[in-house]
């Protein structure tokens, strides 16, 4: 016979009046309805359980008291949406500065720290001088770890305590993020590099002439991930910042939501919006440019920059 | 002027040139050294051109190497060589020089601490967890998602489940409380309801669980994504072929799919236990005091207790140096486990 598996399998959905989708492997059964069932709810209960909880604060953060008290404290949609809240933490110098130092921080971390990797990443991906020995040097370090006390010993010595220095400067590096812009930069052809050489430019110029303008997905991938832990620090602040003023946003939501520490005192607001609104715009602040910035980050996933360089 | 004059001549020198000069061990000498003599050994052209010529052709590399190594001298090999306080008595006024050395005492005191015993004791009580409910997960996750027929639904989906990686556990943790915390939804509604409230977020029997739940919510979905991309690497001609002999969706699971998967999951169970002291710090910190100690102190918080906010600085010490220690070589273990086993596993001898 030389009826195939497609034709029996389409002939017995068409008798089962099934209709056929082409994306479908044509060697797969039709999905059972049982399984497609315990798929959606398994998918379903996921992304409740991520989105739902983002609604609330969301929601909650703009919501306004009437509605707050007639629904006991939480709100998944606000009737009549009201800025209070924020408001509220914008009117003193606290948030204003909180956010400040936290968006220095992720800015300027970010910078150093693309160029310390991007430099340190193609320098080891070149047959070079030193180029071994360096790169060993590195992948040690994922191994151990120095330690919290000896970081702290250190970032004390060097005078770093109580600046925001202290939240960059040892963050200006990640083995990790080494390893994804080195095996990037591994693939670049050897010969763009060498026609670039032979037409008399220097390591540096090909650097900024050939091999960054093509590694701008993995720059942007690496810088996002760069931004994203300096945006999320906040162990660094507790132990290294005692000055109130230097605080980033991520040790005011610890201290003020997490802990539970009064809020309005600190920001020396008297006639609060109720607790729980202003916590929940704390939230929200923190959490905001994440979901900005995440569109971007999730766009280069799929492109295997990240799963590459794991494999490699 | 005269440089872009000189540039085709010396590109012709380069193009008519080259057999005669030897070539680098693996880069071929720029430009400018062409005109140099080559090296030579007893007659044969040596392959390593001398460190002097080397060090000049790689000079702007070097110099790019320089912020990278001054940073891992600085906040790496230098704290490292710092855990010598271990064996110190340190007193912060008298500096590591001043204090006084007292060997081991320090891992005696420790050996002798119940709190370190408990600390130690949730470390493992929470790794076992995160191995049996969290390591899981993400497999589970990556096969449901690579059945996914839908390629919009399959993206969507991806793309949410991968966003909590990318939340601060400052975050995860607020939002855990605003849910399930004393004053969080669930319980408010549970109020209203005339109920009981449940203490999820402060019952210290519970708390392995509540924690590893939280890692599962914050992490599965990005842990998927390395077995999604070996998922997507089997070839699809062997499930097509066990379909035509007429194999059925477990048995293709079973006989195609997981032998598919058999390096990574190796690979990352191998991760999984080298970091297996490493159960998460910040998690753990920051529910400290919501739980209490006696479930929520694990190594690293006990180190950041006993030395930075005890004052124990030589003991956190060598808590942390203990457990550094112990951490990579339970690796090297593993990963020559996972050679055994006939496996790539995480390094080979040779690396990079």
């Amino acid at each position: 016979m030389t009826t195939t598996i497609h034709e029996r399998r389409t002939a017995k959905r068409q008798a089962k009046g099934l209709t056929f989708n082409p994306s479908r492997p044509v060697w797969k059964e039709p999905a059972s309805p049982l399984y497609n069932a315990i798929k959606a709810v398994i998918i379903g209960g996921i992304t409740l359980s991520i989105v739902l909880p983002i609604l609330l604060v969301v929601s909650t953060s703009i919501a306004d008291d009437d509605q707050l008290i007639a629904a006991g404290g939480f709100v998944l949609w606000p009737t009549h949406p009201t800025f209070a809240a924020y408001q509220a933490i914008f009117s003193g110098e606290f948030m204003f500065r909180a956010l400040g130092v936290s968006a220095f921080i992720t800015a300027v971390g970010t910078f150093l720290a693309l160029f310390v990797t991007i430099t340190m990443a193609y320098a080891t991906s070149r047959p070079v001088m030193f180029g071994r020995p360096v790169l060993l040097l590195v992948l040690f370090t994922l191994l151990f770890a120095p330690g919290l006390i000896p970081m702290f010993l250190m970032v004390k010595q060097l005078g770093l305590l109580n600046s925001v220095w202290s939240l960059i400067l040892p963050g200006t590096f990640a083995a990790f993020n080494f390893v994804v812009m080195r095996s990037f930069f591994m693939n670049i052809p050897v010969e763009l590099i060498e026609a670039a050489r032979i037409d008399g430019a220097s390591d540096f110029m090909i650097l900024r002439k050939i091999v960054l303008p093509l590694s701008k997905a993995v720059i942007a991938v690496v810088g996002l991930f760069y931004a994203v832990s300096f945006w999320n620090a906040f162990f660094n602040a507790m132990l290294y910042i005692n000055d109130q003023t230097l605080y980033p946003v991520q040790l005011v939501l610890r201290n003020y939501v997490v802990q539970g520490g009064s809020m309005a005192e600190a920001i020396g607001v008297t006639s609060a919006p109720p607790p729980q609104s202003m916590q929940m715009a704390i939230v929200v602040i923190a959490l905001l440019p994440i979901l900005l910035v995440y569109p971007f980050l999730q766009k280069h996933f799929n492109k295997g920059v990240i799963t590459g360089a794991i494999k490699g | 002027m005269s440089q872009t004059q000189q540039e085709p001549v010396k590109q012709l020198q380069a193009a008519v040139e080259p057999t005669s000069q030897p070539t680098g061990p693996t880069k071929a000498p720029s430009r400018k050294q062409r005109s140099k003599k080559p090296a030579h050994h007893d007659g044969i052209a040596v392959r390593a051109v001398s460190w002097k010529l080397r060090l000049r052709r790689d000079k702007q590399m070097l110099l790019m190497m320089i912020p990278g190594v001054i940073f891992l001298a600085l906040f790496f090999y230098i704290p490292i060589l710092g855990n010598v306080i271990a064996f110190q008595d340190y007193q912060p006024f008298l500096g590591i020089t001043g204090s006084d050395w007292v060997g081991v005492q320090n891992f005696f005191d420790l050996y002798f601490n119940p709190d370190f015993w408990v600390a130690l004791r949730n470390t493992i009580v929470l790794a076992v967890w995160q191995l049996l409910l969290f390591f899981p997960v993400p497999l589970g996750l990556a096969l449901i998602v690579d059945s996914l027929i839908s390629t919009r639904i399959r993206r969507w989906f991806q793309s949410l489940v991968y966003l909590p990686h990318f939340l601060s556990w400052v975050l995860v943790i607020a939002l855990f409380q605003q849910v399930l915390g004393g004053a969080g939804l669930v319980n408010n509604s549970l109020r209203d309801l005339g109920l009981d409230t449940i203490p999820f977020m402060t019952n210290p029997d519970t708390f392995p669980l509540l924690a590893t739940i939280q890692l599962v919510w914050k992490d599965a979905g990005w842990a998927m994504i390395i077995f999604l991309a070996s998922l997507a690497a089997i070839d699809g001609s062997l499930y097509e072929a066990a379909a035509a002999d007429g194999a059925g969706r477990w048995r293709r699971m079973w006989h195609i799919t997981l032998p598919g998967l058999r390096s990574i999951i190796v690979l990352l169970l191998i991760l999984r236990i080298g970091d297996i002291l490493s159960v998460g710090f910040e998690q753990f910190l920051l529910q400290h005091d919501a739980v209490g100690p006696g479930a929520a102190e694990v190594l690293d918080t006990f180190t950041y207790f006993a030395g930075v906010v005890g004052g124990g600085w030589s003991m956190g010490a060598a808590a942390g140096l203990a457990k550094g220690v112990v951490g990579a070589l339970l690796i090297f273990a593993a990963n020559k486990f996972a050679h055994k086993m006939g496996e790539p596993g995480i390094f080979q001898k040779k690396v990079g």
